[in-house]
């Protein structure tokens, strides 16, 4: 009996990353609006804005270059 | 070995009430993770059918899934935030663990050994004994790592659910529950191939939740430089930043040990043993598809392993350089109201991560936890199925031994979760927990490599060399603990500095209970290196003058077993770029590159 084709683990960790970022480059865009009462250091930087975009570009990457392809 | 300053840190953390406060994205980025985890374990379950399949993952791994996983079941959380907040105290001398402590050996797995492990098509580290040895010491080494293995998993659990408790003010049963449970759940029905599909997922989301501390820190600080400077400033004549100036003696540096200790104990014995023999971390490279592959996978744990002090040790370093306040020891903390070392990696999570990064960090520690769980309950369910249940069970279906190995895992983890409660109870037991599994490391590590180099070892050698080493090695651990304190002097070549351990076992006898003493002249930590290298030494001399007393296997029953009776097959024919011996190179380069660097 042949074997099914296992998915790939990095299309799953491009589809978390992908979850990750939009929450992550949201929660940041909200917080550049509404600053927090109590900000952490470097605030200034934003670092939920551009950590968000890391995690959404890598997890396309990751999405697309490993997606399930048809048999 | 590598957990044992992260378990004291972990079992001192004082109850000061939760560090973080999270907000609900951070609770939903740690749910979707939960919720992934399982799902990858539900996927994975109709490709474990047989034996291969549940034990070995099919041993149809790539180099890089089986490589990232080979050094993610090692990167727990507490080694996470145990060598933060040792690189607080310490200094950039805790690199050492990352460095020396590691690099050499994962190289000397890839390029001598795992053609030995990859040709005898073994499932486990005592499965090949058996194959070299015989029945003796494959049961030595089989029954002592399934019971440490179990063991070790729940006292990580306890240190890990008592790190949630203060870190976030979780219910330490919550904790417990809820993480092993899931483990559990994923590796029952995925098996190997579900824990390493999840390390490799962990590994990722370690890097990212823990990547933005030391980015943005070397940006407050001012880079590498500021940092140091700061250091400086903060800690006037501390030296914190060099690797190898301060290892002198064992009076020149904080951590009580000298360099003898760190390159022959440490590099050459613990981490040999460690890297090269514990099935918890070899499994997973067994698993590769090909020759290439099973090479390859060490060397890229190796490099990404030589990255890691970049998000453990640096966030220590940033915590002496940038936060506004001392962190203290954790006697002092409670006393005082402060922080404690072991809190730095918290504290500098709570300093630069808001909302949604404070959940990716969170989610960092989780899945740092749950891959070393995962780590620990499938070995021990390999190895109780293969070398332990089979020998007494023969005969039985691929099937039968999938169910047993299936259930193994729920016990496995079931007896963590009741080695927990009984830490909770005794905390002592964890010293003692953690000196026991330390006992097999070094002497088993002797045992591998005199069978694999050495085909005039015989199976009465390897069994009584590795019993010897072992019981050699208890015994040095008791009479320091119980007996006499100051032979450790002798045992770590300074009987100039037995005068001293005997000034400061005094001092401590006479010392009111609750007070604060100096730390031993000789510290714990070079106590371990030393009693490594001592029980080693007497494994492999035991083992050779046994093996010479007594009748060797024939040559053609250690052909693919030893050096010399074995014909290393070909990796394939690449272009030198492509070839592990080159990797091996390159990343050999680096590591000595930076060790001058940081000298």
């Amino acid at each position: 009996m042949a074997k099914q084709q296992l998915f790939s683990i990095w299309f799953a960790i491009g589809l978390l990353l992908d979850v990750y970022g939009f929450m992550i480059l949201g929660t940041g865009i909200y917080g550049y609006f509404n600053p927090p009462e109590n900000p952490v250091v470097l605030n200034e930087l934003h670092a939920g804005i551009w950590w968000g975009v890391l995690l959404l570009a890598m997890g396309a990457f990751y999405t697309f270059r490993f997606r399930p392809k048809k048999s | 070995m590598i957990g044992h300053l992260a378990l004291c840190a972990a079992a001192n953390l004082g109850a000061s009430g939760s560090l973080l406060k999270m907000s609900t994205i951070d609770v939903l980025i740690i749910v979707v993770y939960f919720l992934l985890v399982i799902g990858i374990g539900v996927m994975l379950k109709k490709h474990t059918k047989t034996g291969e399949d549940f034990f070995m993952a099919g041993r149809e791994m790539t180099a890089w899934v089986a490589g990232l996983s080979f050094v993610a079941a090692n990167l727990g959380s507490l080694e996470l935030m145990g060598w933060a907040a040792a690189s607080y105290q310490y200094g950039i001398l805790a690199t050492h663990w990352y460095w020396i402590g590691a690099i050499p050996a994962m190289l000397f797995l890839a390029v001598v050994m795992m053609p030995f492990y990859y040709i005898s098509k073994t499932h486990s580290v005592p499965g090949y004994l058996q194959l070299r040895y015989g029945e003796g010491a494959r049961s030595v080494s089989a029954v002592s790592f399934g019971l440490m293995t179990v063991f070790m998993s729940g006292v990580n659990m306890y240190s890990m659910a008592l790190v949630m408790k203060v870190v976030l003010g979780w219910d330490i049963h919550f904790s417990i529950w809820v993480s092993s449970l899931t483990v559990a759940v994923y590796v029952m029905l995925g098996g190997l191939l579900s824990a390493i599909f999840n390390e490799v997922l962990q590994f990722v989301l370690i890097w990212l939740g823990a990547l933005l501390i030391p980015i943005v820190g070397l940006v407050e600080a001012g880079g590498w430089s500021g940092l140091v400077a700061r250091i400086h400033q903060n800690f006037p004549g501390g030296d914190y930043t060099h690797l190898w100036r301060t290892m002198g003696s064992f009076s020149d540096n904080p951590m009580g040990i000298n360099w003898i200790g760190i390159v022959f104990g440490l590099g050459a014995i613990i981490s040999m043993g460690y890297w090269t023999t514990d099935f918890l971390v070899v499994q997973r490279v067994m698993t590769a598809k090909d020759l290439r592959s099973a090479k390859l996978a060490p060397i890229i744990g190796a490099a990404f392993k030589m990255c890691v002090p970049f998000i453990v040790i640096l966030p220590g370093l940033l915590g002496l350089g940038v936060l506004p306040f001392k962190l203290v020891g954790e006697a002092e903390a409670i006393a005082t109201g402060g922080h404690s070392y072991n809190e730095v990696l918290p504290l500098m999570l709570a300093r630069y991560c808001g909302p949604g990064l404070l959940g990716l960090g969170i989610t960092a520690l989780i899945a740092g936890f749950m891959s070393g769980m995962a780590g620990n309950v499938s070995a021990f369910a390999t190895v109780w199925t293969y070398d332990i249940y089979r020998p007494l069970a023969k005969r039985k279906s691929d099937a039968h031994y999938v169910k047993v190995g299936r259930w193994t895992t729920l016990l496995g983890v079931l007896v963590s979760i009741g080695t927990a409660y009984l830490v909770m109870q005794f905390q002592s037991i964890m010293d003692y927990v953690q000196a026991l599994f330390s006992f097999f490391i070094a002497p088993l590590f002797g045992t591998v490599i005199l069978g694999m180099l050495w085909k005039r070892a015989t199976p009465a050698g390897g069994f009584w060399g590795l019993l010897a080493g072992t019981l050699s090695s208890i015994g040095m651990w008791a009479y320091i603990k119980f007996v006499d304190a100051s032979f450790l002097a002798y045992m770590a070549f300074s009987p100039s500095a037995h005068g001293k351990m005997q000034d400061w076992m005094a001092l401590k006898a006479s010392a009111p209970a609750g007070t604060s003493i100096p730390t031993a002249p000789i510290s714990d930590m070079a106590e371990n290196m030393y009693r490594a290298l001592w029980c080693w030494v007497i494994c492999v001399a035991v083992t050779v003058v046994v093996s010479l007393l007594t009748k060797p296997k024939p040559d053609k029953e250690l052909t693919g077993l030893v050096y010399g009776q074995t014909e290393i097959p070909s990796e394939g024919h690449f272009p030198f770029y492509k070839r592990s011996i080159f990797w091996a190179g390159v990343v050999a380069v680096i590591f000595v590159i930076l060790n001058v660097i940081f000298w």
